[in-house]
């Protein structure tokens, strides 16, 4: 980093990006997406991916799953930022490399071929649960479900076997044990 | 059969349970229902402004004179996007705003309709929170809560937008009592550990000092009182940001002025060395730190806020307080009493050296500039300004630039609520409307605008507001021609290339005043200003004071860009000593 000599200077020292996981509950209301997302975008925090969804239909509460990387200074001001939009209700934060959390992405993936191009490809990708959910005499949709960079590099396997479309979730998480986030 | 109660009705029934007393706004075709409303409601007067800007820190200045909520009222589309600069400078000043704007009927939502704008949207980013609403019966309970969420945790601007059928939609009106109670976020989190902490901090320290902000204003006039208590018991030195300033003696003794790229030189130098740093509502600003990495690089930092996001930041501290800073003066001072710990005697011998070393910076005198009996300095209108004020309540508003430095550093406040300025954001025309709010929350006291001529015009129709209400709001000019600032910074950074900083065609402001019906003054010469100012305090009508300055005059002291807080400019004849170098000027 170039040595900065401005009163709008960043430290010198900048810490090492962590990807973080961090959950979201907020009432599902109208514009709740946009007030987190636009806190991220306004203040220049990153998202790696997002998932959101109701999950408690009586309370009316949406749960959001974002990915997203920073410094250890930023991770903190991003959830007490969330913290203090009117909408939330609580915030977890996970690092991505926490044996405590399970995290799942799921894809879709559309392939042209015939019935031996399509078990090659169930073979290839039957780690990460395939299930197969349109097939016809020249093509079938898969679904699958694993973390983001094995689903990355599963695209890039496949592609020789006929993958012509993806369609990927973002990750959601969920901790081990019995235990529940509060 | 409840009595049913129209959108309209409803507003101004929770603008009267929450005590509302005037609004500043502007109608337009989405709101004249509201403002249909408005005549049978005599409790709530309307100022009508000229511009929605105005309106909306016009509410600030009222919101920080009084301590009460600002209320604007204004019309869809540009009525709503006129207003943005003045939420936004809520925003990041912490002014408890709150914004009833009308909005197209809900099924002309989204068509592009007359004046529709999607305001909610606009807004989102310069407020607290903002509420569309789309259902007349969720009006009531957004309305309140609108104006818990404006004024708890800390203060901010709020929005509301109210579609127009919503407005004639009927539905039953409940009383807050039988409301249940608004949930409201950011309680009190420290507990008494923390206060132990301090303390501890506290005894062990040999050149310790608060730095004070606009955290304590916001927290109540019982916070100045605690704070001033709190200094008093410890003989602590206190150094104020611009917001905070009046919220500690600006004349006493262990107020060291203004910190930050124009703050005193000890002040700074203070900060720079000290070993302990106890920030009250403050928020380790840019204009503060300057370069974060040599920002008091000895001390250990405590801070005290309200708003956890807050803490760590900028700064790292060692030890976070989160809590309204008056409860937290209050248990600091009332644990240091019951230890029977008198910071003071214990640590005389500890301090009184820091105290040593602060008086050695504090003859450096780095307020001081070369007075002239040909033209008037700037500095000298303010202190005149302050020297033939102080005597009564005044209340100071400014505009943005040197101007607004010199008034901060030149005039002295001893109370909290009395200094309204643009901080966070840097709003030029800020000052004139808010002196109008200031007027309002405050009638019969003296409210002066220390204004630059180019600021000024950025908001002079408001001067007509003040005319319509008769407030007798005084705005003292210091005119030099310049974008004062800019042209500070051109010249100190872009080798005296004044681009566009020099206004050719100013108006003759004493024939504006007239034109305007109010009473102009012009002061040429230092001779003069004395007679001029007593002149226009005596004038029971708004005055336009045009006070010719000194065209070259910079602001100083000042920290330069890239710099610590030890490595000051120091006026004239320390210039050529710290010239800034290339690379600083590119951060600028």
């Amino acid at each position: 980093m170039p040595k900065s000599k401005s009163a709008y200077s960043a430290p010198t020292k900048q810490s090492k990006l962590e990807t973080h996981i961090i959950v979201v509950w907020v009432d599902n209301e109208a514009s709740v997406l946009s007030r987190v997302v636009g806190l991220f975008s306004g203040r220049g925090y990153n998202i790696e991916s997002l998932a959101v969804a109701e999950v408690d239909q009586k309370n009316n509460l949406s749960r959001i799953t974002i990915v997203t990387t920073g410094t250890p200074e930023v991770i903190e001001q991003i959830v007490l930022q969330l913290k203090k939009l009117v909408p939330v209700h609580k915030v977890a934060n996970f690092k991505r490399e926490d044996k405590n959390v399970i995290f799942k992405e799921m894809a879709l993936l559309k392939f042209i071929g015939n019935n031996t191009k399509i078990k090659k490809v169930l073979n290839t990708c039957k780690k990460y649960n395939p299930v197969i959910l349109d097939q016809s005499t020249k093509s079938a949709v898969i679904q699958i479900t694993a973390l983001r960079r094995e689903i990355d590099n599963m695209t890039k396997k496949l592609k020789s076997l006929g993958l012509i479309s993806v369609s990927r979730t973002g990750a959601v998480a969920m901790t081990r044990g019995a235990k529940i986030f509060n | 059969m409840p009595k049913l109660y129209t959108g309209a009705e409803i507003v101004f029934k929770c603008l009267e349970e929450e005590k509302v007393n005037h609004i500043f706004g502007y109608p337009g075709g989405a709101v004249l229902p509201i403002y249909d409303e408005l005549k049978n409601h005599i409790t709530i007067k309307h100022i009508l402004v000229r511009h929605e800007q105005g309106a909306g820190h016009a509410a600030e200045g009222y919101a920080r004179s009084s301590g009460k909520p600002g209320v604007v009222l204004v019309t869809s589309g540009p009525g709503a996007t006129n207003v943005v600069t003045a939420l936004t400078d809520a925003y990041m000043d912490s002014v408890p705003l709150v914004c009833i704007s009308g909005q197209v009927p809900t099924h002309l939502i989204g068509t592009d309709a007359f004046q529709e704008c999607d305001t909610t949207g606009i807004t989102r980013p310069c407020t607290k929170h903002n509420w569309l609403v789309k259902d007349i019966k969720d009006l009531q309970r957004i309305m309140h809560e609108a104006f818990k969420v404006a004024t708890t945790g800390r203060p901010g601007p709020v929005l509301v937008d109210i579609p127009k059928d919503i407005q004639f939609a009927k539905t039953k009106y409940v009383y807050l009592k039988k409301e249940k109670k608004i949930e409201i976020k950011n309680k009190n989190r420290f507990n008494q550990k923390d206060i132990d902490q301090l303390i501890e901090l506290m005894n062990k320290a040999s050149k310790p000092i608060f730095y004070t902000g606009g955290g304590v204003v916001n927290s109540g006039p019982k916070a100045s009182e605690l704070l001033r208590e709190l200094v008093a018991l410890t003989g602590f030195p206190i150094t104020s940001t611009l917001q905070g300033l009046g919220s500690y003696p600006g004349n006493d003794n262990q107020f060291l002025g203004m910190l930050g790229m124009h703050g005193t030189y000890e002040a700074n130098n203070a900060m720079h060395d000290c070993d302990l740093l106890i920030n009250i509502g403050a928020r380790f600003d840019d204009r503060i730190t300057g370069k974060i990495d040599e920002f008091s690089p000895k001390s250990k930092k405590v801070h005290i806020d309200i708003d956890p996001s807050s803490i760590n930041k900028i700064i790292k501290v060692d030890l976070a307080i989160v809590g309204d800073v008056t409860d937290v003066i209050k248990s600091t001072t009332k644990t240091l009493k019951k230890k029977n710990i008198n910071l003071e005697k214990s640590n005389k011998q500890k301090i009184s050296k820091w105290w040593q070393q602060i008086e050695k910076w504090r003859t450096k005198q780095s307020l001081n500039f070369i007075n002239s009996d040909k033209i008037i300095k700037p500095q000298h209108a303010v202190q005149r300004l302050y020297e033939l004020t102080k005597d009564q309540d005044t209340f100071i508003t400014t505009e943005v630039g040197q101007h607004q430095m010199w008034a901060a550093q030149h005039y002295k406040f001893n109370k909290p609520n009395r200094w309204m300025t643009s901080g966070g954001l840097g709003t030029m025309g800020y000052g004139l409307p808010a002196a109008i709010g200031v007027q309002v929350a405050n009638p019969k006291k003296l409210v002066v605008d220390v204004a630059g001529e180019a600021s000024i015009l950025m908001t002079m129709q408001e001067i007509s507001t003040a005319i319509q209400y008769n407030l007798p709001i005084k705005i003292f000019i210091l005119n030099n021609q310049y974008m004062g600032m800019v042209r500070q910074w051109q010249e100190l950074l872009h080798e005296k290339n004044y681009s566009e900083s020099y206004s050719e065609a100013l108006p003759d402001f004493v024939k504006l005043a007239e034109a305007y019906g109010c009473v102009g003054i012009r002061a040429e010469n230092p001779d003069e200003l004395d007679e001029k100012i007593e002149e226009m305090i005596s004038i029971d009508k708004p005055v336009i004071f045009d006070c010719h300055v000194d065209q070259a005059e910079n602001c100083f002291p000042m920290i330069p860009s890239g710099k610590p807080h030890n490595q000051m400019l120091l006026g004239p004849k320390d210039q050529e000593e710290n010239k800034i170098t290339g690379k600083g000027k590119a951060l600028v």
